[in-house]
């Protein structure tokens, strides 16, 4: 429970055995009485075991579906054990629980709340065509979302029923799609969408997903998607 | 003057067909992208067949057209390998999920099993 809401925290893992312990362990210890789920997306080494042995409920994929798939897993887990709440949060450690209560305050009256870096607090600095990137995505979907949005990447989010509900039943698996094309979807569909500022740490173990040769194609990726996104219904 | 139309009308009929099966989630990003490449490459091609010839003299081709004729069989061998492997990695796949489903349904079966039991020497 937080704030009187049935609450689940979704925890996308792949490959994270070095810090998901702990993050689950955090979690629990910030926020009694909250549901962690660990979807496993065919990790070569042990994320599923130390996560179930750190107290946190586990799926485990057969094989890899990505974020996406993963995310759509976890609201599905949401939408049929009846969650008023659904929160996704990284495996690496890299967001902070203690910002949990105040997104899920902020869905009162919203129904997608997004932890943002770059929104104030913390220091968090990327650059070069990474960057470029993200400020074309703030940009367009600011707009289409009618609210500020400088973070359009976090993979810290809160959901509300309706939202959950949505995402049970359409949730992309494409790259970039987990998060771009969601905003649009929920956006166009009237469904209120605000940003809070977090910090973000640095991640606790393991190997970043991105290195900075593939920033271009990045990019050009994030283009592509977001082009998509806007011309689909 | 009639080829011309005959062919970028066939193109740009092909361009709607794919915007729109994009458009309604029929179609992946990654494949989606791939004829959207391969059709702004032919459309300019199909108005003006003639862009090539130069291209084709450089390499010994003797005219453009025939350049474009073999570079588009090389192209559509190439999807049919790409297809190929998905569907390898596909079969892949479907053989990990009912190997997934048995084990699941031994583990029920085995589960149940034991409840029986427990039950028959209980009553
Ligand atoms: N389910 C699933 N999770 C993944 C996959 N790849 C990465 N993740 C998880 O997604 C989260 C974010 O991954 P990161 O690699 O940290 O990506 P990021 O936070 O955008 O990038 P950094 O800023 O470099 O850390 C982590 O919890 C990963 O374990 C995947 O293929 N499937
Ligand atoms: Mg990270």
């Amino acid at each position: 429970m937080v704030n009187g809401k049935r609450t689940l925290i979704i925890i996308p893992a792949l490959n994270e055995s070095g810090s998901i312990a702990d993050v689950v362990g955090e979690v629990r210890g910030e926020l009694p009485g909250v549901d962690v789920l660990v979807v496993d997306d065919g990790s070569t080494d042990r994320t599923a075991a130390v996560a179930a042995a750190a107290g946190a409920k586990v799926a485990k994929l057969p094989y890899n579906l990505g974020v996406g798939g993963a995310m759509r897993l976890g609201y599905r887990y949401a939408r049929d054990h009846d969650y008023d709440v659904a929160i996704q949060i990284d495996a690496d450690g890299q967001h902070d629980p203690r910002y949990v209560p105040k997104l899920v305050d902020l869905l009162d009256d919203n129904d997608l709340v997004i932890g943002a870096r770059f929104a104030g607090e913390g220091d968090y600095n990327v650059r070069g065509p990474r960057r470029w990137a993200m400020v074309m995505l703030s940009a367009v979907l600011s707009r289409v979302a009618h609210t500020k949005l400088t973070d359009t990447t976090s993979g810290f989010r809160a959901a509300n029923r309706r939202v959950i509900e949505m995402f049970a039943g359409w949730y992309p698996a494409e790259y970039l799609g987990d998060t771009v094309e969601t905003l649009v979807h929920t956006a166009r569909r009237g469904y209120r969408i605000r940003q809070v500022p977090v910090a973000m740490r640095k991640r606790m173990a393991g190997t970043p997903s991105h290195s900075p040769a593939k920033a271009m194609v990045y990019l050009g990726r994030a283009f592509a998607v977001l082009t998509l996104a806007l011309i689909r219904r | 003057m009639k080829l011309t139309l005959v062919t970028g009308l066939t193109g740009l009929l092909l361009l709607g067909t794919i915007v729109e099966l994009l458009r309604r989630r029929q179609l992946r990003e990654k494949y989606g992208m791939l004829w959207l490449a391969v059709l702004i490459i032919v459309i300019p091609l199909s108005l003006f067949p003639r862009l090539l010839d130069n291209v084709a003299e450089l390499l010994g081709v003797a005219s453009g057209v025939s350049l474009v004729l073999f570079l588009g069989i090389v192209f559509l061998l190439l999807v049919c390998v790409h297809l190929s492997w998905e569907v390898s990695a596909l079969e892949e796949e479907t053989r990990t999920l009912a190997e997934d489903f048995a084990l699941l349904r031994a583990q029920i079966d085995a589960d149940r099993a034991a409840r029986d039991e427990l039950v028959s020497t209980d009553g």
